[in-house]
């Protein structure tokens, strides 16, 4: 959640959705035990209508065995009405379509409206392809209040967009389409090695396609993107300069449109607060059902998540083992637990933990207190590396030592050929 | 905004009373606001219609006070200029 400060006219701008700096829950605690002591009300409703998707990120955060989950397998319209009843009676107010691409599915006006209706901000995360005009204006009449656009480039993609071909027009279409209809406009981009130096033409870009807010969200090394990620983590000197090109253009655009950028926890060193606290704000619920404090989080071992089939929301934010476990601050150990930073980065995610050091109850490697943050050096030390063997083709850096993996069913199937958890 | 200008709430954005957290929100793209009391009796007042003159009338007649004018711009020109507000204008 981009904003959630307490107070009229305290209110701070934190930066995405996952790293907000000022949650309204668990943060007054003073140890783990209060923090967990008392548990609010979910803010957010994820709901990941479906792993299918027409584009193949290489960066994609949905779970590299996505491809296990089916069609047939996703919740019918009917589950998911129920899953957003049972949230908003818990409390959240933001309900967020995603997937996958969330177009696939064609219930989705239905599902919308029904989500107005209960009194939640709308909000569909997409990657345009399918919001035709009709399907624009069946979304508007449901009462859809937002669109998230997302930049989905790949290397060709972003070679179509630099050359101003087919994804480009159909970015501008879109971006159209959702102007046409007076929705706020979101759009976001991942950035990454390949696309880190066209930052300065990027927000030319949203600019020029009238986006009120744009994320630049530095890739998060999960699934897909954890695996392509000599592919993909940029330089220190890339990051500097992305970062000095965005600070001048939120100068010169001020209140125009704004700007987040989602800071790159590898070299910053600062562990993000996992979903802003586990437990605390978020409750995604994949295609399937089952429900996470996190959209990531179902790859986390010797933790059972729920099924919004079997159990309801309110048994599962509350007293789930799955919930509860890494809420707070009482299930850290060393260097967390007596870290002075602990209530503010809440030892930071624990799929980092798991998939750096092998212990979802570890510190953040990315932490320079962390004992394995060496893996994290040693990854941004070959990024360094791999800089050198890359060489520019018409004005794209090309990667050339290590193939990239796209997401699709097939490289889904190859890499998972069974559930991995 | 000035005394005549007519404030309605953003658009984009939505003000609603949330009874999980006891009080106004204001939601946005992926986000919520949490109002104070003062801020949510002031926005709940802000339909495009009323202006700001009136909309101080009518909080000081509800509480029974004077004096809120300057309190009152000087919320709503903090809340424009985060485009919770924008002036609805005098033709409407």
């Amino acid at each position: 959640m981009r904003d959630t400060a307490a107070g009229a006219t305290s209110a701070t701008n934190a930066t995405n959705a996952t790293s907000g700096t000022s949650g309204t829950s668990g943060i007054s605690g003073t140890n783990g035990t209060s923090a967990a002591a008392k548990i609010g009300p979910p803010l957010w409703l994820l709901a990941e209508l479906t792993y299918r998707c027409p584009l193949h990120c290489v960066f994609c955060y949905n779970p590299l065995d996505f491809a296990q989950t089916q069609a047939a397998q996703e919740l019918d319209t009917e589950g998911w009405l129920r899953v957003m009843r049972q949230g908003r009676e818990l409390g959240a107010v933001q309900c967020g379509f995603s997937g996958g691409e969330p177009l696939l599915r064609d219930d989705l006006e239905v599902l919308v409206a029904e989500a107005r209706r209960l009194g939640y901000y709308t909000n569909l995360l997409t990657s345009g392809v399918g919001l035709t005009p009709e399907r624009g204006a069946a979304l508007k009449a449901a009462g859809l209040d937002h669109v998230q656009l997302s930049f989905q480039d790949s290397t060709k993609e972003m070679n179509d967009f630099l050359s101003h071909t087919k994804t480009f027009d159909l970015k501008s279409r879109v971006a159209g389409t959702i102007r046409a209809n007076g929705w706020p406009m979101v759009m976001n981009v991942v950035l990454h090695r390949m696309n880190i130096e066209h930052v300065d033409r990027i927000i030319e870009m949203a600019v020029n396609m009238g986006a009120d807010y744009l994320e630049l969200a530095n890739t998060q090394y999960y699934a897909w993107a954890l695996h392509n990620r000599d592919a993909l983590l940029p330089t220190r000197e890339q990051l500097q300069r992305a970062e000095a090109t965005m600070v001048r253009w939120r100068e010169k655009l001020g209140e125009k449109m704004r700007i987040f950028f989602v800071a790159p926890d590898y070299h910053d060193g600062k562990p993000k607060k996992c979903v802003n606290g586990w437990g605390s704000m978020f409750l995604t619920v994949t295609p399937d059902g089952t429900v996470l404090p996190c959209h990531t989080a179902r790859m986390l071992p010797g933790l059972a998540f729920p099924n919004a089939r079997e159990h309801s929301l309110r048994e599962i934010w509350f007293d789930s083992e799955g919930f509860n476990r890494y809420r707070g601050t009482g299930w850290m150990k060393e260097p967390c637990s007596s870290c002075d930073q602990r209530e503010v980065d809440l030892g930071g995610c624990r799929c980092q933990a798991w998939l750096l050091a092998q212990d979802p109850a570890a510190a953040d490697p990315v932490c320079p207190k962390s004992p394995q943050h060496h893996q994290v050096q040693a990854a941004i030390e070959r990024a360094e590396r791999n800089a050198a063997s890359t060489h520019e083709k018409d004005g794209v850096a090309q990667v050339v030592e290590h193939p990239l993996v796209f997401r699709d069913p097939a490289a889904s199937r190859r890499l998972a050929p069974t559930r991995l958890l | 905004m000035t005394p005549e200008s007519k404030p309605r709430i953003g658009p984009g954005f939505r003000l609603q009373w949330e009874a999980a957290q006891d009080c106004h929100v204001l939601l946005y793209p992926e986000g919520m606001v949490k109002l104070n009391g003062s801020a949510g009796h002031i926005m709940t007042r802000c339909d495009g219609i009323k202006p700001i003159t009136e909309i101080v009338a009518d909080l000081e007649a509800a509480f029974n006070t004077s004096g809120l004018q300057s309190e009152v711009l000087g919320f709503i020109d903090i809340a424009a200029g985060k485009r919770w507000l924008v002036d609805a204008g005098a033709g409407s």
